[in-house]
């Protein structure tokens, strides 16, 4: 199988996405009261500090950031030949009636955020979750979109996208893989 | 790293990756247990059948919890209220239970090996939850996921065994587990109820002198006099095993600072442990069963994964 990978957003331009991002959340908000930001695993979680240092420098208060790990609310699980490590979840804070923002690197078929909006209501009643992705890539299979979004890209199913991490979990570069 | 296995029947069959990969699972699924919300769907469907032929209140009760909290259905059948006590042979209860579609059967038996006969004429994941003397998956590893939880890891460890060896399938999942991932186990106890030639299971040492196994021990694991399974001649008296083979506040001041002290439940208060060590400040044997059902919902979690039943 050949692999040919081209960069689609460069370290630069996922900054400035992300920092567009912040000032929509806020926007869209009004500030930051009661606002929460939750990662889905592994790349949601990286991208959520991101947005929640640019937030920080925005508006000069410190928003809690959660991870969920959507593995045990998977759809897919009966017909896995062995089951997936599990990651933790990590939640420190109450979410009842908070604002929450799921983060995650890349949107696709909508499937995980699904299991993670399930796993959310597990942990308490949000007012409303919203959702941002650095990348929507389409091929939706649920009703689901994003609220924000850092760049729309579009795909063919046998393509794959991926958000590059440094070793200090900062993001790097986002790339296409056509197979 | 996938867990391939349909069964899990001793640690003995398990390597040190597939006991890492079911310690992870379960430090990452305590958490779960601290929800309001205490409940993942992920084995929906599934039916968990606890097969009881010994009494047990704590891993019954544990597996029972594990399996309702992934929200499997649970039912259990205890010998004393069942056919069994009509004269079924163990195959044939097996084979009736396997007509109602169980994914799962959770078993504790009297007799060593009885896992290893089922699991090979059903088509069903069995755990075992204790059989004989042989071994208790279990609780090997809950204790395990306890002690490097509070010592962050099992490499290199002290960790002393006292008392009944001989009948303890407790000491022997620790055995094979915490050797396999690293640690060094002494063992003390009565010679009766040492059983010879134990030191070929891993990296064992046998002490005569409880002190010996337990000066600088990072963990200090008390066995339960099994009063059910020994005949009496065994041991003198209570009263001298108690002397000789309890654990006291003395007794404990002689490993690290910090100890873990252990016990695998149900305890013989002033027996093989006095009270206020049991109670006292180096004490886990809560948290040990608080473990026990996040490393019970690991091994659901792992064996329905894949396997004949899928």
């Amino acid at each position: 199988m050949s692999t040919e990978a081209t960069v689609i957003l460069d370290g630069v331009g996922i900054k400035r996405a992300l920092t567009r991002i912040a000032h929509e959340i806020l926007e869209r908000n009004k500030g930051v009261t009661d606002l929460v930001l939750v990662g889905i695993r592994t790349g949601g979680i990286h991208l959520a500090r991101e947005l929640a240092s640019r937030l920080e420098e925005i508006e000069g208060v410190k928003i809690p950031v959660g991870s969920v790990d959507i593995t045990l609310y998977r759809d897919d699980i009966k017909t896995q030949a062995a089951h997936l490590p599990v990651g933790k979840t990590e939640i420190p804070f109450s979410t009842e009636g908070k604002r929450v923002v799921l983060v995650d690197d890349v949107l696709f078929t909508g499937r995980t955020i699904r299991a993670a909006m399930d796993a959310m209501m597990d942990h308490g009643r949000p007012q409303y979750i919203q959702l941002a992705v650095l990348i929507d890539r389409g091929h939706r299979e649920l009703p689901i979109r994003a609220d924000f979004v850092g760049r729309n890209v579009p795909t063919s199913r046998k393509e794959n996208i991926q958000v590059r991490f440094d070793s200090g979990d900062h993001p790097v570069e986002v790339f296409l893989e056509k197979n | 790293m996938v867990f391939k296995h349909k069964d899990i029947l001793g640690l003995q069959d398990l390597t040190a990756e597939e006991i890492e990969l079911l310690l992870n699972t379960a430090d990452n699924m305590k958490e779960i247990s601290k929800r309001e919300i205490k409940k993942v769907p992920t084995l929906r469907g599934k039916t968990v059948v606890n097969l009881f032929y010994e009494p047990s209140t704590r891993t019954r009760t544990s597996f029972e919890i594990a399996a309702k909290r992934l929200s499997a259905d649970t039912l259990n059948i205890s010998a004393s209220t069942s056919a069994v006590q009509k004269g079924e042979t163990l195959s044939d209860t097996a084979r009736n239970i396997e007509a109602m579609k169980p994914d799962i059967i959770v078993m504790r038996h009297a007799i060593s090996g009885s896992h290893h006969y089922l699991a090979k004429r059903v088509s069903y994941s069995v755990i075992n939850a204790g059989d004989g003397a042989h071994e208790h998956p279990s609780q090997g590893l809950l204790d395990m996921m306890t002690m490097r939880e509070k010592l962050g890891t099992l490499k290199g460890l002290k960790v002393a065994i006292v008392g009944d060896i001989a009948h303890s399938r407790v000491a022997r999942s620790n055995i094979y587990g915490l050797t396999k991932m690293g640690a060094r186990v002494f063992l003390a106890g009565p010679p009766t109820l040492i059983p010879p030639g134990v030191e070929r299971l891993g990296n064992v040492t046998v002490c005569n002198r409880m002190r010996d196994a337990v000066e600088d021990a990072d963990v200090i694991m008390m066995l339960r006099i099994q009063l059910e399974r020994q005949g009496k001649t065994l041991l003198p008296t209570m009263r001298e095993y108690s002397r000789f083979f309890g654990l006291s506040r003395d007794v404990v001041k002689l490993a690290k600072p910090g100890v873990l002290v252990m016990h695998p439940g149900p305890m013989n208060r002033g027996v093989e442990i006095c009270s206020d060590v049991a109670d006292g400040a180096d004490s886990v044997i809560l948290e040990q069963v608080e473990n026990g059902v996040a490393v019970r919902m690991s091994m659901l979690y792992h064996v329905s994964g894949g396997g004949p039943t899928e």
